[in-house]
């Protein structure tokens, strides 16, 4: 279910300060954060922001076309890497 | 013969049935173009006067169909997979994209099921 347009998107108010900071000094430093249910605003693009996925941080690079996902959509917590034996016949 | 939309040509059924032939028409789109054409829903196709083929192409042309559409998606599918967001990654390996279960089922993602050879069994 969407959540209600009269709250406006979420965003972590630590990341927001964070983010609105780099943007009103210019600077593109890597902002580490946890909260992956942040949704990603027009003032994120261009931003790399370090998003947690429950054990270590992954760099993401907001572009344009990010905007209105939000920050965890990026960072995947699980890595399959295929049924063991399925080596040879992988597609990746 | 009627031809709305390209190449669709149904024929012999009710109007707001053979209008959802086309592609991005269903039965609620159909009603709505019928009724903004002014044409009545149980009319067989074959029964319609140029005039309403004319005024269900105006009203059909409202909507964006077939190709357009079916690009549109496309599109849509291929801006998730180059951002690499998770329903971008499922789309990529063939998955569900709604947090459905993949231990069974899910086949229409999957398609036909790829059998794995048995393992050995421990022999006594």
């Amino acid at each position: 279910m969407a959540r209600s347009l009269k709250k406006g998107p979420y965003v972590h108010y630590s990341l927001e300060k964070k983010v609105q900071q780099n943007v009103d000094s210019g600077k593109k430093t890597v902002i580490k954060t946890w909260s992956r249910a942040s949704m990603i605003t027009p003032d994120f693009v261009g931003q790399t922001i370090a998003v947690h996925n429950g054990k270590q941080f992954v760099p993401v690079y907001v572009t344009e076309n990010m905007v209105g996902h939000k920050l965890g959509e990026f960072s995947p917590t699980r890595s399959f890497r295929g049924h063991a034996g399925a080596k040879n016949k992988g597609k990746r | 013969m009627a031809r709305i939309a390209g190449v669709d040509i149904p024929k012999q059924k009710r109007g707001v049935i053979a209008l959802t032939y086309i592609y991005g028409i269903g039965k609620s789109r159909a009603q709505e173009i019928l009724e903004k054409a002014e044409v009545s829903q149980d009319t067989k196709v074959s029964d319609w006067s140029d005039d309403e083929i004319g005024r269900i192409r105006d009203a059909v042309s409202g909507f964006t169909i077939e190709g357009e559409l079916r690009s549109e998606t496309q599109l849509n599918i291929k801006r998730l997979m180059d951002i690499g967001c998770y329903r971008g990654i499922r789309h990529r390996s063939g998955l569900p994209l709604r947090g459905q279960r993949t231990k069974n089922n899910s086949r229409t993602r999957k398609g036909k099921r790829k059998t794995v050879a048995n393992k050995k069994k421990a022999t006594k």
